[in-house]
C-alpha cells in the first residue's frame, strides 16, 4: 500500500513526496569550521516509515536535533504540517505533535514507570502551579491519563513493571518505555534516534512490531538507525546522508545499490571496518546480484 | 536531666523552626527539581531585611511579610533568568556569590540608615507589632519543664507561629509534590531534555521552583529575625551549608525530611555540648573551645551518615540507589 505512495517519487536526493508532513529547506549547521549538516531539501511522507541512514559522522543525529528544536542551525527553514518550526523550542515542537526519543535513552530513573508515562501526557491542567493545589480540578484528567498509560504499558509489555523505578529496567525495556511515553500525547509523528541501540536481540522483534503498528495507526515515523536489518524490515523509504548532505533516497531494496551510497559506506569503512560489517556484506552481495 | 530539658527546648525553638522552613524551601529547589541553590541564606537575609525594615518604619505585619516575599521573588527571578538556561553548576556558583553580595551590601556603611550596616537592626526596633499580638501572658510561662517568655523574642508565641508555618509549608510541599506540577519538576531533576521532548517548558518550571523555594526561605528569615535580630553576618555561607546538611540528614525529596533534619541537627548539637561540658574537665576544653568542638563532632557524625545512609533518614534507598 505505501509502495504505491512512493511509486511516483523520483529516486533522488530531496525528492518531493505526494503528502509531506515535514519539509526542510537549505538547513545548514556548522560547528566552527566543520559543516555538520547542509541539507538542501528534505521531505518526509505522512503516514510512512522513513529511515535516515548514513555512515558515522554523516550528521544524522545533528539533523534530528535541528528538526526537533534541540539545536539551532545557522541557516534554513523547516515546516511541520505547513507551519514553520524555525526557532521554535523543543517543548513547543513536541506540543505541535512531533515527539522524539533519544539515542542514549532518557528514562527518568528515579521516577516510577507509571509516573514516566503520565509525564508524557498532554493537557494536564494540574501541571499549572496554581491548579495543582486543587486536586478536584485535575483528578479526572489524571485518571484518563492513567488509564491510557495502562493500555500502552500492556501493549509494550511493561504493565507488570508499572510501579517500579524506571532505573531498574533493562536497557531494552527503557527503550520501550521511552517509546511508550512518547506516545502518551498522541503525536502525529515520532522521531526515533537509534531505537535499536543497546537493545537485547530478544526484544528487537517486538520493538520492530511496535514501530510497524504505529504506522498502521497513522503515525508518521522517522528514525535514525545503523542496523541495516531493521531498515530493510520496516522502512518504506530510506534517506541516506553522508558528510552532512543527503546523497540518495529510495526504497530500502534499491537505495543501497546506488554507487554513491556504496562509496560513502565503503569509504567510511576503510577507516573503521568494525561498525557495519554486516551492512557491507549485504551491499556487496546485492551489488553482485 | 538538664540536658534533656535543653534538648527539648531546642527541639521546639523558633530557630529550629526557621531552619526547617529554610530547608523546606531548599527541598523545593534541590529535592524536587535538582537545582543547586547555594545561597539559601541570601533569601533568608532578604526576608529579614524586608520584614524588619517595613515593621521598623511602622508598616503592618502583613505588609512586612509581603515585602519580604516580594524581595525573595525578585532575587530568584534575577538569579534564575540568566542561569537556569545553563547547566546546573552555574546556578550554584551564582547563588553562592549573590547571597554573599546581599550580605555585603547589607552590612556596608553607606546603607547604615536603612540596614544598620554590620550591627544590623536591633530586635526592639521591629518586633513590637508582632509581639503585641501574642495571646500568651507577657512574662515567663512554663509548660512542663520548659520555661519560655510568653511574647518576647524566643517566645511561646513565636514558637507557635514558627511551627504553624512549618506545618503549613510541609502541607504545601506534600500537596505539590504529589501533583502533576511536582511530577514535572521531578522529571526536570532526572533529565531536562527528556522533559523538553515531552512538551514541557523546563525553564519556566525551574523558575517556578526557584521562586517558591526562595519565598519560603524569606519566611524562614522572618521567623529567625523575630527570635533574635537582623544580623547580616548570621546569614553567611555557614548558614546555607547547615541548611543543606540538615536537609540531606533528614532526606531530600521527602515531606518530613527537612523538619526531622532540623530538629535532629540542633538537638544533636545541644546534646554533644551538654555531654562534653559535663564529661570533659575545664582544663582540657574550656567553654569557648566547647562550641567549635561540638560542631566538629556533629560534622563528623553527619559525614558518617552521608557515607552510610546517603539517602538521609527518611529517604527512599531505591530512589537513590538507581541514580546513574
Amino acid at each position: 500500500m505505501t509502495d504505491d505512495v512512493f511509486a511516483q517519487v523520483p529516486r533522488e536526493p530531496g525528492a518531493p513526496k505526494p503528502d509531506p508532513i515535514v519539509i526542510a529547506d537549505k538547513v545548514h549547521r556548522h560547528f566552527g569550521g566543520l559543516t555538520a549538516v547542509d541539507v538542501d531539501h528534505f521531505e518526509v511522507q505522512r503516514g510512512a516509515i522513513t529511515a535516515l541512514i548514513g555512515p558515522n559522522g554523516a550528521g544524522k543525529s545533528t539533523f534530528f536535533n535541528l528538526l526537533t528544536g534541540f539545536d539551532k542551525p545557522q541557516r534554513g527553514d523547516w515546516l511541520f504540517n505547513g507551519h514553520s518550526l524555525k526557532g521554535v523550542s523543543p517543548a513547543k515542537v513536541a506540543r505541535a505533535g512531533k515527539v522524539r526519543t533519544f539515542q542514549l535513552t532518557k528514562a527518568l530513573s528515579r521516577m516510577t514507570v507509571i509516573e514516566n508515562m503520565r509525564l508524557g501526557a498532554s493537557d494536564q491542567s494540574g501541571e499549572n502551579f496554581f491548579v495543582a493545589f486543587v486536586p478536584a480540578l485535575w483528578k479526572a484528567r489524571e485518571e484518563e491519563i492513567t488509564a491510557k498509560a495502562h493500555v500502552l504499558l500492556k501493549r509494550f509489555k511493561l504493565y507488570e513493571k508499572k510501579d517500579e523505578f524506571a532505573g531498574s529496567l533493562s536497557g531494552g525495556q527503557r527503550k520501550l518505555l521511552e517509546m511508550a511515553r512518547a506516545l502518551m500525547s498522541d503525536p502525529e509523528m515520532v522521531m526515533l534516534d537509534e531505537p535499536m541501540a543497546g537493545v537485547n536481540p530478544a526484544l528487537t522483534e517486538s520493538l520492530l512490531d511496535h514501530i510497524v503498528k504505529l504506522k498502521n495507526e497513522g503515525v508518521t515515523v522517522l528514525f535514525v538507525e545503523h542496523d541495516m536489518h531493521m531498515v530493510r524490515r520496516i522502512s518504506d523509504w530510506v534517506v541516506v546522508m553522508a558528510q552532512g548532505q543527503i546523497i540518495a533516497e529510495g526504497p530500502p531494496d534499491s537505495v543501497m545499490l546506488n554507487p554513491q551510497v556504496q562509496e560513502a559506506y565503503l569509504g567510511a569503512h576503510m577507516d573503521e571496518d568494525l561498525s557495519e560489517p554486516a551492512a557491507v556484506d549485504e551491499i556487496k552481495k546485492e551489488a553482485s546480484e | 536531666m538538664d540536658i534533656l530539658v535543653s534538648i527539648l527546648r531546642e527541639a521546639i525553638a523558633p530557630t529550629t523552626a526557621a531552619f526547617a522552613l529554610a530547608a523546606i524551601g531548599l527541598n523545593f529547589h534541590f529535592g524536587m527539581t535538582g537545582l543547586l541553590n547555594m545561597g539559601q541564606a541570601g533569601f533568608m537575609l532578604l526576608g529579614m531585611y524586608g520584614y524588619a525594615i517595613t515593621a521598623r518604619e511602622g508598616g503592618p505585619i502583613w505588609l512586612g511579610v509581603l515585602v519580604a516575599i516580594a524581595l525573595a521573588v525578585v532575587f530568584a527571578v534575577v538569579l534564575g533568568w540568566p542561569t537556569l538556561k545553563l547547566r546546573g553548576d552555574y546556578l550554584a556558583i551564582v547563588t553562592i556569590a549573590a547571597a554573599e553580595m546581599i550580605r555585603y551590601v547589607g552590612r556596608s556603611q553607606n546603607l547604615n540608615s536603612l540596614t544598620g550596616a554590620s550591627t544590623g537592626i536591633r530586635g526592639n526596633e521591629f518586633k513590637g507589632s508582632f509581639e503585641m499580638l501574642s495571646p500568651f501572658p507577657d512574662r515567663m510561662v512554663e509548660f512542663g519543664p520548659i520555661a519560655l517568655h510568653g511574647s518576647q523574642s524566643t517566645s511561646w508565641w513565636l514558637a507557635l507561629v514558627g511551627w504553624s508555618l512549618v506545618g503549613l509549608m510541609v502541607l504545601l510541599f506534600w500537596r505539590l509534590s504529589r501533583s502533576p506540577w511536582g511530577r514535572v519538576l521531578k522529571g526536570v531533576r532526572e533529565d531536562e531534555d527528556a522533559v523538553r521532548s515531552l512538551g514541557k517548558n523546563v525553564y519556566s518550571y525551574k523558575m517556578q521552583a526557584l521562586v517558591i523555594g526562595g519565598a519560603i526561605g524569606a519566611l524562614a528569615g522572618i521567623v529567625w529575625a523575630l527570635g533574635a535580630s537582623v544580623q547580616p553576618d548570621s546569614m553567611g555561607r555557614p548558614t546555607t551549608f547547615w541548611i543543606w546538611t540538615l536537609l540531606l540528614l533528614g532526606g531530600a525529596a521527602t515531606v518530613f525530611g527537612p523538619v526531622l533534619g532540623s530538629i535532629l541537627f540542633w538537638c544533636a548539637l545541644v546534646f554533644v555540648k551538654g555531654v562534653a561540658s559535663a564529661v570533659i574537665p575545664d582544663t582540657v576544653l574550656n567553654t569557648q573551645q566547647l562550641e567549635p568542638f561540638s560542631l566538629t563532632l556533629v560534622g563528623v557524625t553527619l559525614m558518617c551518615l552521608v557515607i552510610f545512609r546517603p539517602q538521609g533518614i527518611l529517604g527512599d534507598k531505591k530512589e537513590l540507589a538507581f541514580h546513574d
